[in-house]
């Protein structure tokens, strides 16, 4: 019952001739056909934020700004932009830019687009979160125009890399419906829009009017496959050529693979565990070493947080669970990125210590805790609980795991019914102001801090520490204040962060890809080797 | 009978037992199903005992034994004969434990639904008007919703667990038995000795169940058998799609689920032995129901 | 027979209500899909802004009342999720059912009955018996592991066939279908096997024991007495009485197939309803979960009204009044 791959492919040339997806000579070999993971929920580019629709939406549209491989922005459609005062940025925009109606791209779709985005009907996850700083819009001229906000906010730049630009011709409120049936799907992007089957497939052909490189491939099917072992076995069978999100399962034996070539880069997403902070009493979760109750939370004490962070050896998860595919994580971003704290290794295994510390804490006999995690949403996430749960269960800590389908997992989350729980976190901006405000500033509905914050974790030092960098215009001094209050959570253990994703795409041997730091999956980066 | 005649009839004394024992020896696919479920539910109810491991205790389990191939040893000098997962949980404990729950899953639902459903029946038959009126258009309805996807939404409400499991196949599968006993108590209730019981003015429920039921018994048990089957298909499936047993009480559906992730790469052992268990136990049950359903329907006798 | 119909139409609009409530507590309980859908970086003010946008926020018996004001209408709701009305996003999948199970229902019917007739008029050959020991296969293995494999043996090592998606589709009376193209046909093959194994089991079974149990009737020995020749009699004479129970079980059996399609289509990526149902429960996008049950259930109860329908086409001897 080995498979084998010879087998495979010496098949694939028999499905190739089939179905003609792999067929290398003639117009076929200008063809594309890739695999998405997940099903794209409309065409229509302000309407969800969400991954699948941002990979779809790269080969439609341009942004003003756009995000490079290590998720840095860099220029777009706007050629370059500045701080005119504290709170205006100036933006001069490409000239010569088409949309793929033939109109030229100007100010005033911009000014458009901006107005367009908070007001899409019904939008389950608005991009008015990228907009909503920006408070007024002044057009100077067609290719020059100035964006004003509240106060000073240094990251408009990095916020509009978010936000595809459409045509101003399109009318007022433009619907989604129709940007689904390609009516209104009309970008600058280098690909036009064809077809669309919705949980299916999206056909593009290349728009020769691009005004960037011009992307290799004539056509582009983007397809979606959802099952790991099918996009695998689809990629593996030639059926498709270039497949994202590869499974770990499968990673370290496709490295070996002649036939097949990864690109990999460690992605923005970290894994974490969340403490239930917001109660001082006792934690549903948590019991005595015999199942008794305790009258007060454990978590809340610096070194149990501390205890359950070094018992957990993160290179053996990253070797044995992860197959390789994440590195282990001290903080919120990977090396390299802006406003990485390079003082903050992860942290080390040491069981010891960790014992040591429980029994300062007033558990040498440790506890007993339940340790939750979704089983349908993070790579392997119900194999990561189990595995932490061995680890916590050999200093004592008593641990059972479990795993739910994340509809119900994020609701009981969301209203604070677990005492340890795993979670992650995509930094879309690729800087820790992101997951800083988001995940460990005090919960405040009013300034809107901390809305994923769901262990209630609170430190009045780091929420001004956040306050001051969200407010420092200057990059090279708001990334030292960053550090700063990265190093000040991280020494708190306001979570315990466990690793950083790889994003892993698989693809015929003969092409190459720009492995992206966000998880995009984008044609024009797909070329052959040269 | 003479003692002159030399052909050895079948003694007199031949209980309905004895014959419906030679009769189903009649068969040696069913009498092999019938070992093998017989060695299944040893091996299910004896696990603690026998299996080299508790793969539920976290506290046994290494991921630095993760994804070994069959027959390696592990630090502790264990030997995986069918390998282990990628916790570095051994299979052939992980297999044995899933029978356990995958079987008490099946048999336990099956049970419950066959006494509620039996119940249900017999007192439709019994009782007639309004109450076989009420209780039968409830069957129908139950019918006319496809099971799988009553159980998929029943799993979806109330989320992954063992007794929400059996609840919800419970909930699928009582209808088939209130169907099979109404129609075979309409038959019975007609005999003789049922009429002898009412004169005799015994109370209602001890006609209905210690006269009646005893005689609707043999379509019952080969619903049943036929059903404990189905059920331990229901429980792989919903498990496989994410909706049954949770992760740290892996039924064998779920540890083919969790295993075929490993299949391209080539880790076969993972998903293919508790495929293979599945498969023998399904199989060796419905080669018993369906022996059963020849030797106890008598339309069908020879 | 008017009456007949009364009451099961009353019955259905019932079924159809009890189970809509049901749904819209049990989605309740579970969670809130905005929980699941919104970006993780929306900030609290989105959050409620975007659950308004939805009508989440208002009580669930006024969501459950403003859902029925809409049904009267026609109207079941959009999709949280596409911003598509539920039904024209359930009737653009339908067709990839449909056509999957119409294939398997046939496959069934070409490979079980003339297996069954061969098993039923040869009990005791090896090739019947095997027939018989692979029907209980049939039915015993489950459709999803089958579905593994077929993907291990015949996509991957064997490469013959594509293991997902629907492959190049034809339109037909505006419809997109999968079964006009030759590599449509070659994506169609894994699932649709798939999807009637169980089915090819049963009819085999069937027509197996209805052979047996006609074989020894009166009107045989009277056809063969006649002089019949013994295929006449067969396919003509057994053939006409056998079909009666597999008409009604493949018609039953019909709505099974596109409920259990839901199982083959997770397997093999098929863009079809059953599909869009496991993604709909995951995301609780509770528009199309409960549209897609009210088709469901009109579909039975539509079904088996035909089969009955049919009945009495089969068998003149059967009454419809005397049927529930």
């Amino acid at each position: 019952m080995v498979v084998r791959y010879q087998a495979a492919m010496r098949g694939a040339v028999v499905a190739g001739c089939l179905v003609g997806a792999a067929a290398m000579n003639g117009a076929a070999a200008q063809t594309l056909t890739m695999a998405s993971s997940a099903p794209i929920t409309s065409v229509d580019p302000h309407y969800h934020t969400f991954t699948p629709n941002a990979s779809l939406d790269a080969h439609l549209f341009d942004s003003l700004l756009d995000m490079d491989a290590q998720s840095r922005p860099v220029a777009a459609l706007a050629e370059s932009w500045k701080l005119v005062d504290e709170r205006t940025w100036e933006l001069k925009l490409r000239q010569g830019v088409k949309f793929h109606n033939g109109a030229a791209f100007t100010a005033e779709d911009v000014a458009y687009t901006l107005d367009r985005v908070p007001r899409v009907p019904n939008s389950p996850g608005s991009f008015a979160i990228y907009t909503k700083p920006i408070v007024g819009v002044e057009i100077v001229d067609p290719h020059t125009i100035r964006l004003r906000t509240a106060g000073i906010y240094p990251l408009v730049p990095i916020d509009l890399t978010q936000v595809a630009i459409i045509p101003h011709g399109l009318g007022k409120d433009p619907a989604t419906e129709d940007f689904n049936s390609g009516k209104n799907a009309i970008g600058t992007g280098p690909f036009r829009f064809v077809s669309y089957k919705p949980g299916d497939r999206v056909e593009m052909d290349r728009f020769d009017g691009y005004w960037g490189k011009k992307p290799y491939w004539q056509h582009v099917s983007f397809r979606i496959i959802p099952n790991d072992g099918a996009r695998t076995a689809a990629l593996l069978s030639g059926d498709i050529g270039f497949i994202e999100a590869v499974p770990t399962t499968d990673a370290a034996r496709l490295r070996t693979d002649k036939r097949v070539h990864l690109a990999e880069t460690v992605s923005l997403r970290i894994i974490f565990l969340t403490l239930d902070q917001s109660r001082d009493g006792p934690t549903p979760f948590i019991t005595g070493p015999n199942g008794e109750k305790l009258d007060r939370n454990p978590l809340k004490d610096h070194r149990v947080r501390e205890a359950l962070s070094i018992a957990i050896n993160r290179p053996a998860i990253v070797e044995r669970v992860m197959e390789g595919a994440a590195i282990p994580a001290g903080q919120f971003l990977p090396p390299g990125s802006y406003s990485y704290a390079p003082d903050l290794p992860p942290p080390a295994y040491d069981a010891a210590r960790a014992k040591k510390l429980l029994a300062e804490a007033g558990f040498p006999n440790g506890f007993r805790i339940t340790l939750h995690g979704p089983n349908d949403r993070y790579v392997n996430d119900a194999k990561i609980i189990q595995s932490i749960g061995q680890m916590w269960t050999r200093i004592g800590v008593q641990t059972s795991v479990e795993g739910i389908t994340w509809s119900n997992y994020i609701a009981r989350a969301n209203k604070q019914e677990f005492s340890a729980y795993l979670l992650g976190w995509g930094s879309s901006s690729g800087e820790a102001s992101n997951p800083l405000r988001s995940l460990v500033a005090t919960f405040d509905a009013a300034k809107g801090r901390g809305a994923v914050n769901r262990g209630r974790y609170s430190n009045p030092q780091l929420d001004a520490l956040i306050d001051k960098a969200v407010t420092t215009a200057d990059d090279a001094a708001r990334e030292k204040v960053l550090q700063q209050a990265t190093k000040l959570a991280m020494d708190d253990v306001a979570f315990i962060p466990l690793h950083n994703q790889k994003n892993i795409w698989g693809m015929r041997s003969d092409l190459t890809y720009i492995a992206r730091a966000d998880e995009q999956s984008r044609a024009q980066d797909v070329r052959p080797v040269q | 009978m003479s003692a002159a005649l030399d052909i050895p009839a079948p003694p007199k004394e031949e209980t309905p037992f004895q014959r419906f024992a030679r009769e189903f020896a009649d068969s040696k696919l069913a009498v092999l199903g019938l070992v093998i479920v017989l060695l299944v539910a040893v091996l299910a109810i004896a696990a603690p005992w026998i299996a080299p491991q508790n793969p539920y205790d976290l506290a046994q389990l290494d991921i630095m034994d993760g994804r070994l191939p069959p027959g390696s040893v592990s630090a502790d000098g264990l030997t995986f004969w069918l390998g282990t997962d990628d916790q570095g949980r051994d299979m052939l404990s992980g297999i044995i434990y899933g029978l356990r729950i995958s079987l008490s899953v099946g048999v336990g639902s099956a049970v419950i639904a066959g006494v509620i459903g039996s119940a249900l029946g017999l007192i439709a038959a019994y009782a007639g008007g309004k109450i076989e009126t009420a209780i039968m258009r409830l069957v129908d309805l139950q019918l006319s919703f496809p099971s799988i996807l009553v159980a998929l939404m029943i799993l979806a409400f109330l989320g992954k667990g063992v007794a929400n499991v059996m609840l919800a196949l419970v909930i699928v599968e009582w209808a088939r038995y209130a169907r099979t006993a109404r129609s075979a108590a309409l038959v019975e209730r007609r005999r003789e000795y049922i009429e002898a019981a009412e004169c005799l003015a015994l109370p209602r429920w001890r006609v209905l169940f210690r006269h009646l039921l005893p005689n609707c018994m043999p379509p019952l048990i080969v619903i049943g058998t036929i059903q404990i089957a189905r059920a331990i298909t229901l429980e792989a499936t919903l498990s496989f799609l994410g909706l049954g047993v949770p992760i740290t009480e892996p039924s064998l559906g779920l540890l083919i689920a969790n295993g075929y992730q490993y299949m391209l790469s080539g880790k076969y052992w993972i998903s293919f032995y508790p495929g293979i268990a599945l498969l023998v136990t399904i199989v060796a049950i419905n080669l018993v129901g369906d022996h059963l359903r020849d030797v106890l329907n008598p339309r069908l006798q020879r | 027979m008017t009456t007949w119909l009364l009451r099961r139409l009353i019955q259905a609009v019932f079924v159809v209500l009890v189970m809509t409530v049901i749904v819209f507590i049990g989605l309740h309980v579970i969670g809130d899909p905005i929980d699941i859908l919104i970006s993780p970086e929306a900030d609290q003010a989105e959050r409620a802004r975007a659950v308004a946008a939805l009508g989440l926020d208002q009580p669930l018996w006024k969501q459950y009342g403003l859902f029925l004001w809409g049904g009267l209408h026609g109207d079941l709701g959009r999709s949280f999720v596409f911003n598509e009305p539920a039904l024209q996003l359930i009737g653009g999948r339908m067709p990839a059912t449909m056509e999957l199970a119409v294939t398997a229902v046939l496959l069934s019917v070409v490979i079980g009955i003339p297996l069954g007739l061969y098993a039923g008029l040869n009990p005791d050959s090896l090739l019947g018996r095997t027939t018989m020991a692979g029907s209980i296969l049939g039915f015993s293995l489950p459709t999803f592991w089958v579905g593994l494999m077929l993907i291990m043996v015949f996509a991957v090592q064997l490469g013959w066939l594509p293991s997902t998606g629907r492959g190049e589709t034809a339109e037909l009376f505006g419809v997109q279908w999968s079964f006009l193209t030759r590599d449509g046909l070659a994506h169609m093959a894994l699932p649709a096997l798939n999807l009637s194994l169980g089915n090819i089991a049963l009819v085999l079974r069937l027509t197996r024991a209805g052979v047996r149990e006609n074989i020894h009737m009166d009107y045989v020995r009277f056809a063969r007495a006649k002089g019949l020749s013994p295929a006449r009699v067969v396919l003509v004479h057994v053939m006409k009485n056998i079909l009666i129970p597999v008409v009604t079980i493949i018609g039953l059996e019909f709505g099974s197939t596109i409920a259990f399609s839901v199982v083959t289509e997770s397997v093999f990526a098929w863009p079809g309803m059953g599909k869009l149902i496991i993604d709909s429960i995951n995301v609780l996008d509770r528009p199309v979960i409960v549209a897609y049950l009210m088709i469901i259930v009109f579909l039975f109860i539509t079904i088996n009204l035909l089969v009955d329908l049919l009945y009495t086409v089969l068998d003149p001897r059967v009454r419809l009044e005397n049927r529930q």
